[in-house]
């Protein structure tokens, strides 16, 4: 440890081994209230079908375990509530406790998505408003807030643009895709039943808008692309790459991941965009949760309104709102049900705090991404040099000379206090470090990660070994993933408990 | 605003270090143009305070105050304030995707244990870290389906939940899949002469519910004899989780699609829920979303990491065998503190519960004149009565007494206008089932 660690200490962990060790038969942790109904012989009624013991297996423990099991498990995380977390593209920003709690109030998360539409007005408002304000947001003409996810967001846009152009007569058969994109653009395209053809980015990073023009045919069905893109640049000549489509007949699909670089201050729909997600659970703020739950809202023109999924919401002559599935142009569902409404109820709490200063929040993400830029332009490579927007995107190349790569300074940053940003991603950039504060971060807190940045870049140059070998202060050291997959162990039977017991 | 960490003099001290007059300098990248001159019309900004009355008053514009006989996929069940105690730990509430596993092994070993407890409870051998609901999970498992077999007909039982059959197909258009129904027989459960008759070596899987939509059981075991007979795969979808609790697992079942919304999730107008892919290890290289796997450390300490990441879209990109990346993990967080609160004596208890209140509430229903059950085969905790008129019809009348009655079929199943489907769980008090029953009959005792 040569570095100086201003931002953590080491402190005990407990250990826990899994739930499963630790039963015994004849515990419980939860009592229901006495049966006030007769009995049924269960083994009557089901015959055949009827599961004799409880379910094999399953723990039999105590409350007072369960709770500590959990809590323990709770503080081997890493969280935004204990520091930043400037993981790149996901951004990881505040999660506001007053959206927990209307999210759990009686009368919002107690509601039957099948109940009459009359007792469910005050959920159809909150839609309602919802979608105003994301249209507002992203200057479009009509959304669905049904889809789950991001990736789900991408193939419900992508299959209004096909129920599109079938209707023009054909639904062609390419999707462009910037070699910059994330994975899931590819991914989806392939559900949505398209090829995919990448384009490669010119050498300041952005579209190739000359190459551009020459792909463009009458097979392509849109491109797909981020802006800004992963490397927190905007492209700028936006407006007539959807020209370019648009003459052909193709549309412009845009991944609003990286939406809280521009809310407020531009919008997808001025700018010629034909289609876009947004990420609920990136800009506006649901809270990650170790991986979900999202929510991916797709906003469209005009254009693609008949085709949105089932049911729309729609305002009745008598100023009622009411859940409409009789759509014959409809693309169909894309998940059971109204979508994930409680990360819908959060999101809008996150804006109604906001109101119009959202746009306070967008410039003081990308004040924080270019104070760190400019903190660490020089001691990390900078291979892409156009302004930065919400993030920015370095890469090893000074400390490869040293034989440390993007993988051992984010391993070591965990020792500094910090999640580490993104590594290796996007992949245009050969070892990239994909930094992203979002608005969250103080002054200080951007000051300790320059700090311990420098600190690494110094600790690369002299004493690699510890960069390779880090983290140092975890509870576990770095771990065997090639193992873990030559020889999968994907759950816990009593085998699996012996072996590691050593 | 109350969210953002800077004093004016911090964003201008930062904005010097840059060398910036304004704010408005970092954005000149993007065309003048195209900048808002004016702020945008967002209502706000709200303090704390007035957000919470902001819902406070929505909720009440919902349906307090009525008691409900819905279920069709969305269950009400007793959950316990320990489950949201645990969420709400910023430890796990706010982290990521446990991609830096050093810093996240509380996140991944409760999905190793969500995992291990999903493939207890199914019967199977491995069990993914989650998929978006029953209806997406559904959905994957046949699109795995089709990759193992390279097969592209699809049977898929016309009582799986319709919503689940409808985002089916929305997935399937385009994936050169041909879908078609297999209808019910007279006891509810799938119409296995007419199986018997389509299944032919083309068919890649063979999808069933269980309990099906309308609340029967299936024979799982017998229906899979057939379909692995004619080299398809059986993919069970369950949309009512407690059912494990009484039920024997599907273990016969190749892929099982499990909505967990059941296992400590508020019916929260429709979701967040959970969906769970399960099926045998010999197929784990074709399952879609994350898998987390036990391994060790440079020390040989015992650790998680997520494994198999090259069938995931981050790695495979077009060759994913899913476009999924987030998936529903602090749902998937409830399902494991809440199951493992219920334990094995809490689950079958609850389950039991379940059935017995079911049987109470169709007993009370089957004394009113005209109401008659509609399928006989066994059933957990939801039937299906016909009635002598349309079910609309009786429902409005049962919303007077500020009861929202059992789901009516007629949109669904234009054949069963006169039906509907009655879901009763141990939350429901008996005096409530003795009140619908009464309102019920009164309902029908009232002249057309």
């Amino acid at each position: 440890m040569n570095g100086k660690i201003n931002k953590a200490t080491r402190h005990t962990s407990q250990n826990e081994g899994l739930i499963f060790e630790k039963s015994s038969p004849g515990k419980r942790a939860f009592e229901l209230p006495p049966l006030d109904v007769p009995a049924a012989n269960a083994a009557v009624e089901l015959g055949k079908h009827h599961r004799q013991e409880g379910v094999t297996g399953f723990p039999e423990v105590s409350e007072i375990e369960v709770v500590r099991h959990f809590t323990r498990l709770s503080t081997w995380n890493y969280a935004i509530d204990l520091g930043m977390y400037p993981l790149g593209s996901c951004t990881m920003k505040y999660n506001p406790r007053v959206n927990e709690f209307v999210a759990r109030l009686d009368g919002i998360a107690s509601e039957h998505p099948y109940q009459p539409d009359e007792l469910s007005q005050g959920c159809l408002k909150i839609l309602q408003l919802l979608e105003k304000c994301l249209l507002e947001i992203t200057g479009m003409d009509a959304i669905t807030l049904q889809p789950a996810a991001g990736a789900q967001g991408e193939l419900t846009g992508l299959l209004l643009i096909r129920a599109y152009l079938e209707r023009q007569g054909n639904p062609r058969k390419k999707v462009l895709i910037p070699d910059s994109a994330h994975g899931t653009n590819p991914a989806t395209a392939v559900i949505a039943g398209y090829q995919v053809e990448n384009i490669k980015s010119e050498s300041h990073g952005q579209i190739d808008v000359e190459k551009l023009r020459e792909l463009v045919t009458e097979d392509v069905a849109a491109l797909m692309i981020t802006n800004p893109s992963t490397l927190g640049i905007f492209e700028e000549r936006i407006p007539e790459i959807a020209e370019i489509l648009h003459a052909k007949g193709a549309l412009l699909y845009m991944d609003g991941a990286n939406m809280n670089a521009l809310t407020g201050i531009t919008r997808p729909g001025d700018l010629g965009v034909d289609v876009m997600h947004l990420n609920l659970h990136k800009t506006f703020s649901t809270p990650h949760g170790g991986g979900g739950p999202g929510a991916g809202p797709v906003a469209m023109k005009k254009i693609l309104e008949p085709f949105k999924p089932v049911p729309v919401l729609v305002e009745r002559a008598d100023g009622k709102l009411a859940l409409d599935s009789q759509r014959k142009d409809s693309i169909g569902k894309v998940r059971a049900f109204t979508g994930n409404f409680g990360v819908l109820v959060r999101a809008l709490a996150y804006i109604l705090a906001y109101g119009p200063g959202v746009r306070q929040a967008t410039e003081d993400a990308v004040l924080n991404a270019n104070y760190i830029r400019k903190g660490l332009e020089g001691v990390y490579d900078l291979p892409y040099s156009l302004p930065s927007l919400h993030e920015v995107v370095f890469s090893d190349a000074i400390q490869k000379r040293n034989g440390v790569n993007t993988m051992d300074i984010a391993k070591r940053l965990i020792d500094y206090g910090f999640h580490p940003y993104t590594t290796a991603f996007p992949l245009i950039v050969p070892g990239a470090l994909m930094i992203e504060p979002t608005e969250s971060e103080s002054k200080e807190e951007c000051d300790l990660f320059i700090e311990a940045m420098k600190s690494i870049a110094q600790e690369a140059a002299q004493t690699p070994e510890v960069v390779k070998n880090a983290p140092h202060t975890t509870r576990v050291r770095r771990l065997d993933e090639v193992g873990a997959a030559r020889k999968p162990i994907l759950r816990w039977t009593q085998s699996s408990a012996t072996k590691a017991a050593g | 605003m109350r969210y953002l960490p800077k004093s004016p003099a911090e964003r201008q001290e930062m904005l010097s270090a840059l060398g910036a007059k304004s704010i408005n300098e970092l954005f000149e990248c993007i065309p003048e143009r195209y900048r808002l001159r004016e702020a945008l019309k967002l209502p706000g900004p709200l303090s704390e305070a007035e957000v919470i009355s902001y819902f406070q008053d929505r909720a009440k514009e919902n349906s307090f105050g009525y008691t409900s006989f819905l279920g069709a996929g969305v269950y009400n069940h007793l959950r316990s304030v320990i489950t949201d105690t645990i969420l709400l730990r910023g430890e796990f509430l706010t982290s990521y995707t446990p991609y830096q596993a050093e810093i996240t092994q509380g996140t991944l070993q409760a999905i190793f244990e969500f995992q291990t407890l999903m493939c207890q409870l199914t019967g199977q051998e491995v069990a993914n870290a989650s998929m978006y609901d029953g209806s997406t999970a559904t959905t994957e498992a046949v699109l795995m389906a089709e990759r193992l077999t390279g097969r592209r007909r699809v049977l898929v039982a016309k009582s799986l939940h319709p919503e689940y059959r409808d985002v089916l197909k929305t997935y399937a258009k385009n994936s050169g899949l041909v879908v078609e129904e297999i209808p019910y027989g007279a006891n509810g459960t799938v119409d296995s002469k007419f199986l018997h008759s389509t299944l032919k070596n083309d068919v890649a899987a063979v999808v069933i519910q269980s309990p099906n939509f309308f609340g029967v059981i299936e024979d799982v075991a017998a229906d899979a004899d057939a379909v692995h007979a004619a080299g398809a795969l059986l993919v069970v979808a369950i949309a009512e989780g407690v059912s494990l609790g009484a039920l024997r697992p599907p273990a016969e079942g190749d892929i099982v699609a499990m909505e967990g919304q059941s296992f400590g999730l508020a019916p929260s107008y429709g979701g967040p829920f959970v969906g769970v892919v399960a099926s045998r290890d010999k197929f784990v290289r074709q399952m879609p979303g994350r898998l987390a796997g036990q391994t060790t450390d440079t020390e040989g300490r015992r650790g998680f990491v997520l494994t198999l990441a090259t069938r995931e879209q981050h790695i495979r990109r077009e060759k994913a065998t899913s476009n999924i990346c987030t998936n529903q993990a602090l749902c998937a967080l409830a399902a494991t503190v809440h199951l493992t609160l219920l334990g094995k004596e809490g689950l079958r208890e609850m389950a039991h519960q379940n059935l017995s209140k079911a049987r109470f509430a169709l007993s009370e229903l089957e004394r009113i004149p005209g109401v008659k059950r509609k399928f006989d085969a066994p059933f957990f905790n939801e039937f299906t009565i016909e009635l002598p008129r349309s079910a609309r019809i009786v429902n409005a009348e049962l919303l007077k007494e500020k009861i929202v009655g059992p789901l009516s079929l007629g949109s669904l199943y234009p054949e069963l206008t006169k039906t509907a489907l009655v879901c009763v769980t141990e939350t429901t008090a008996r005096a409530e089932i003795e009140r619908f029953a009464a309102a019920l009959r009164r309902a029908l005792e009232k002249p057309l």
